[in-house]
């Protein structure tokens, strides 16, 4: 009956839909807003990528097609960029760990507090993104009780955690963990604990009803939250900038300096293009692979 | 040995939700922190000089409002924009469905820098002066997104019946809108605004390839992390987090008590709760 | 608008009535005059099409083709808020945003009645909701939310009051209770209820008039008790309550009655309950109108009754009655209901025995193979 309801409810809205002008018009001003200041500055973006240095005169560049400023950029900061989706890789896959049990512990243990656990969920993002980074300076430094813990345990290469790439890590795997939270939350939300019960009425361990039925029910969740950690983070440069060293620099970095302070368009330019083309590949295989093609 | 097992989970979940707070608290307890040198960064000695005299550095409060201004402005214009989108999504058929789901999809999975750089590229192109207007061309752009998910998420939870029976009742399209369909989508579109504001205040990456000298809250900080943050923006800090959490936590203690009611009335309607848990996740800020 | 004091109530008239989705007709070219002043269901399992009709009168759902009239007045093309129409909706749609008197006040509202108040107060005097003016939808039960949508379509008077399955979402005994509470406020007001329902039960309980409707057209209309009593179709038989049907040919016609054979056995179906026009008759006889008897009481059985012999397969006491399962020779299994008033032996499982019954309630049905396999699709579906 349940499953039942929530598509009936579906059909009648689909049936609800009015085809008129209307429709158009209240389209019209948002989309014409998201064409010119989201999609065409892809074009412009790509154009600018192409452009050619003025001779003589830094920072200023004319209209061109020279391809070769994408093989130029890559060859010079192909480092970075390989760094940029460990490092986004990696805290993708602590974030994952991090976050399923809380996830799951809300959607099935916590009752009527459920509200009140996604308020704190969410809560620490009120309070300053670049600020709660740099706390992890005070937190991560080489006086402080962590450094000194593992450091006892002889675990850190380097002695010290702040400026390597421990830290940035750290940093995204912290930063974007609500975003793995939440998505999971809601797709553990819908599995009918029942379905839990019956596996086990049916001779499942514990870890066999996770592994054939848990997991599988909450893949949606799992696809959402890895994208939506893995692509903020994978562009994210005040992580490394704050928490690392130079050594430790991400795409994000060489974009924001080659553009801001090199003015150096064109490679900037060229690099944004491939790290979104790269993306938005991965996105589509990885939603098609995992078979969940609504997350709007 | 099963009192561990069946209490590991729990131990587990509170651990990680400690995590989350643990630099909330570093910021907050450095705001009553007088530092040795310039950097805020190891705690000295109690001080309430940030808290008294919140404005004392110069700066500071400036760009706080700067950031206030804009996040009201182009939250106003993003929750309008969205939420038309959100209606036409739901509401209406027109052709080019697909491509307007992706336009509003896209701007969600894209890096920030991405972003940033290419409506920078676009101004450069134009000559577009950068400033203030450019920094609200952008929150705009990229929270109407955040708007259209949060909106159309509360428009689906509701009953297309409630509108047919206002149309029932003698009430024509404006009036079905004014006393029925308005009423009950307001609290997505509150929602969606406080959402729009917050990601507009705390928003960095993009603000900063299109502010030119203009200099928001966020810029700020990252200009002084270099040369060492001032008491103070750990104050303010502290105080937005504070209230924001209170605004939160009272609208939830009315749903809850609204959620409450409606179970004594017998009728759980799984499909509202629903929609809230969306709103929540689109309710995500992004850094 | 509905009209303020005196109400004269109309005749609702749908003409042609053609509604389709795509290439699926919901409702087919239905023609129908619902009296002023009736209780009238439309009785059909979902996806008959009932709600559409209902729909297209509230101005809801747009008709392909076909009108409809309250009197002399066409509103085919009236908008929802326009027609003198007022809809009790499936699980009510109240508003949560919005008290119980609110509720019910927001139809005058809209139509800028004056005095509300009086008119909302008086109203849920009637529904037995006073008290309750202040409360939001959510904090009143499923019965007490039924009455206020009940009272919010009526307070407006409306010619035709219709009603989607208004008792689906009630518990069993609060329904029986609320079907009586409505037809109560149908007397009082005497307005043209239109109750839309799949529950045949709650359809003959309720209304003067039932429709019976299938694949968008209807199979039946008239009284209950008469629909019940003389089905014209093998879907009406086994849709309103349950039948006995015997696939035969006729072989004789006398001055008052018709013979017919089926698998080999003769049955007399009299002409006034024949609906049969050609030769091949389903004979039907309802479960409750038969009488079992063991095989060796054959002789006592009236002359001029239908009789059957068999075999009972099963017995289920049901309290008032004893559901027995009987098979015939051919393999055909048949219901019979006993009423237990007898003390006594009951047929038990494996005995021989006879069934029979008076031609006063055998009908005849059309036959053909096309009613055969609705039969077994209602069947299969009631299964």
């Amino acid at each position: 009956m349940a499953a039942v309801l929530p598509s009936a409810g579906k059909q009648s809205q689909v049936s609800a839909q009015r085809k008129s002008r209307t429709g158009y018009f209240l389209l019209l001003p948002g989309m014409t807003w998201l064409a010119i200041f989201f999609a065409i500055p892809f074009v412009t973006l790509f154009m600018t990528s192409l452009q050619a240095p003025v001779a003589g005169k830094s920072g200023q560049y004319v209209p061109a097609f020279q391809v070769s400023n994408y093989p130029d950029a890559l060859a010079e900061y192909w480092p970075q960029f390989l760094r940029s989706f460990l490092y986004a890789g990696i805290a993708t896959g602590l974030a994952l760990l991090i976050a399923y049990p809380l996830a799951y512990f809300i959607a099935f243990k916590v009752g009527r507090w459920r509200a009140l656990m996604l308020v704190l969920v969410i809560a620490p993002s009120f309070a300053s993104f670049l600020l709660r980074t740099y706390a992890w300076k005070t937190i991560l430094s080489d006086e402080g009780f962590i450094t000194s813990f593992f450091n006892a345990l002889h675990l850190l290469p380097d002695d010290r955690i702040l400026n390597t790439s421990i830290a940035v890590v750290a940093g995204l795997t912290y930063n974007f963990l609500p975003f793995m939270i939440l998505p999971l939350y809601a797709a553990l939300e819908k599995i009918d604990p029942r379905l839990l019960e019956a596996s086990n009425d049916l001779y499942a361990s514990a870890f066999t009803t996770f592994r054939k039925i848990t997991w599988p029910l909450s893949l949606p969740g799992v696809v959402a939250g890895t994208l939506l950690t893995f692509i903020p983070a994978a562009g994210d440069y005040i992580n490394s900038e704050l928490l690392g060293s130079t050594q430790d620099r991400m795409i994000g970095n060489v974009i924001q300096t080659n553009f801001i302070e090199f003015r150096d368009y064109p490679t900037a330019s060229a690099l944004s293009f491939v790290l979104m083309a790269v993306i938005l590949v991965m996105v589509f295989t990885y939603i098609r692979r995992a078979g969940t093609e609504d997350l709007v | 040995m099963r009192w561990i097992k069946s209490k590991l989970l729990g131990v587990i979940a509170v651990l990680v939700l400690i995590y989350l707070f643990i630099p909330i608290a570093v910021v907050g307890t450095l705001s009553f922190n007088k530092p040795e040198g310039k950097y805020n960064t190891s705690w000295n000695q109690f001080s309430l000089d940030a808290w008294t005299n919140i404005c004392g550095v110069p700066g500071v409060c400036d760009s706080f409002m700067i950031s206030v201004r804009i996040g009201i402005i182009s939250t106003i214009f993003a929750t309008i924009l969205g939420t038309m989108i959100a209606f036409a999504l739901v509401r209406y058929r027109f052709r080019g469905r697909a491509t307007t789901n992706l336009l509003i999809f896209l701007p969600m999975t894209t890096p920030e820098v991405v972003m940033g750089a290419s409506l920078l590229a676009l101004f450069l192109n134009l000559r577009f002066p950068l400033g203030e207007t450019t920094i609200i061309i952008a929150h705009i752009m990229f929270t109407i997104s955040f708007v259209v998910v949060t909106v159309k998420a509360r428009l689906q939870g509701m009953d297309p019946r409630l509108e047919e029976a206002a149309r029932d009742l003698y009430a024509g399209p404006r009036a079905t809108f004014r006393y029925v369909t308005f009423p009950l989508v307001a609290p997505g579109i509150a929602g969606a605004a406080l959402l729009g504001f917050s990601l507009s205040f705390d928003d960095f990456i993009i603000s900063f390839f299109n502010a030119g000298t203009v200099v928001t809250f966020p810029i700020y900080i990252w200009g002084a992390a270099q040369r060492g943050i001032p008491v103070q923006v750990n104050a303010l800090a502290t105080l937005v987090f504070v209230v924001a959490l209170l605004i939160v936590l009272t609208s939830q203690f009315v749903s809850y008590r609204k959620r409450k009611a409606l179970e004594a009335g017998m009728h759980s309607d799984s499909a509202i709760v629903g929609a809230d848990v969306k709103g929540l996740e689109a309710a995500m800020p992004r850094s | 608008m509905a009209n303020e004091g005196t109400h004269n109530v109309e005749d609702l008239h749908l003409t042609n009535l053609t509604k389709k989705f795509g290439e699926v007709a919901a409702v087919d070219d239905l023609t129908l005059t619902i009296p002023a002043g009736s209780f009238f269901a439309l009785l059909g399992a979902s996806g008959c099409g009932k709600t559409t009709t209902l729909r297209m009168v509230a101005g809801l759902e747009e008709p392909t083709s076909g009108s409809i009239h309250i009197g002399q007045q066409d509103i085919t093309n009236l908008r929802a808020f326009q027609r003198p129409v007022n809809t009790v909706f499936q699980s009510y749609a109240l508003f949560p945003h919005l008290d119980i008197f609110e509720n019910v006040a927001f139809g005058l509202r809209r139509r800028k009645v004056k005095n509300v108040d009086a008119a909302v107060n008086s109203m849920l005097e009637l529904v037995e909701l006073a008290p309750m003016a202040r409360r939001k939808p959510t904090q009143l039960s499923g019965g007490q939310q039924q009455r206020v949508a009940v009272a919010r379509a009526l307070i407006n008077e409306p010619d035709v009051l219709l009603l989607d399955e208004p008792l689906g979402a009630l518990d069993l005994k609060l329904r029986r209770q609320m079907q009586i509470e409505l037809k109560r406020i149908q007397t009082e007001v005497g307005t043209t209820f239109v109750h839309v329902t799949h529950d045949q039960e709650e359809a003959m309980t309720m209304a003067d008039t039932v429709a019976v409707m299938n694949s968008g057209r209807i199979e039946q209309m008239g009284h209950p008790a008469d629909i019940y009593e003389l089905p014209k179709t093998a879907f009406v038989a086994n849709f309103l309550g349950q039948a006995n049907l015997f696939a035969g040919a006729r072989t004789g016609t006398s001055s008052d009655s018709i013979d017919v054979v089926a698998n080999g056995i003769n049955f007399r179906v009299l002409s006034t309950r024949n609906s049969a026009p050609g030769d091949e008759v389903i004979v039907g006889i309802r479960p409750e109108k038969m009488t079992i008897l063991d095989l060796h009481d054959k002789d006592t059985i009236p002359s001029g009754h239908n009789m059957l012999e068999g075999r009972v397969i099963d017995v289920s006491y049901a309290g008032v009655s004893t559901q027995y399962l009987v098979e015939t020779q051919w393999g055909q299994k048949v219901t019979v209901f006993e009423q237990n008033v007898l003390v006594g032996d009951r047929s038990s499982v494996g005995d021989p025995v006879v069934l029979h019954w008076s031609p006063d309630h055998t009908f005849g049905l059309a036959g053909g193979e096309t009613v055969l396999a609705d039969t077994a699709q209602i069947l299969a579906v009631g299964a």
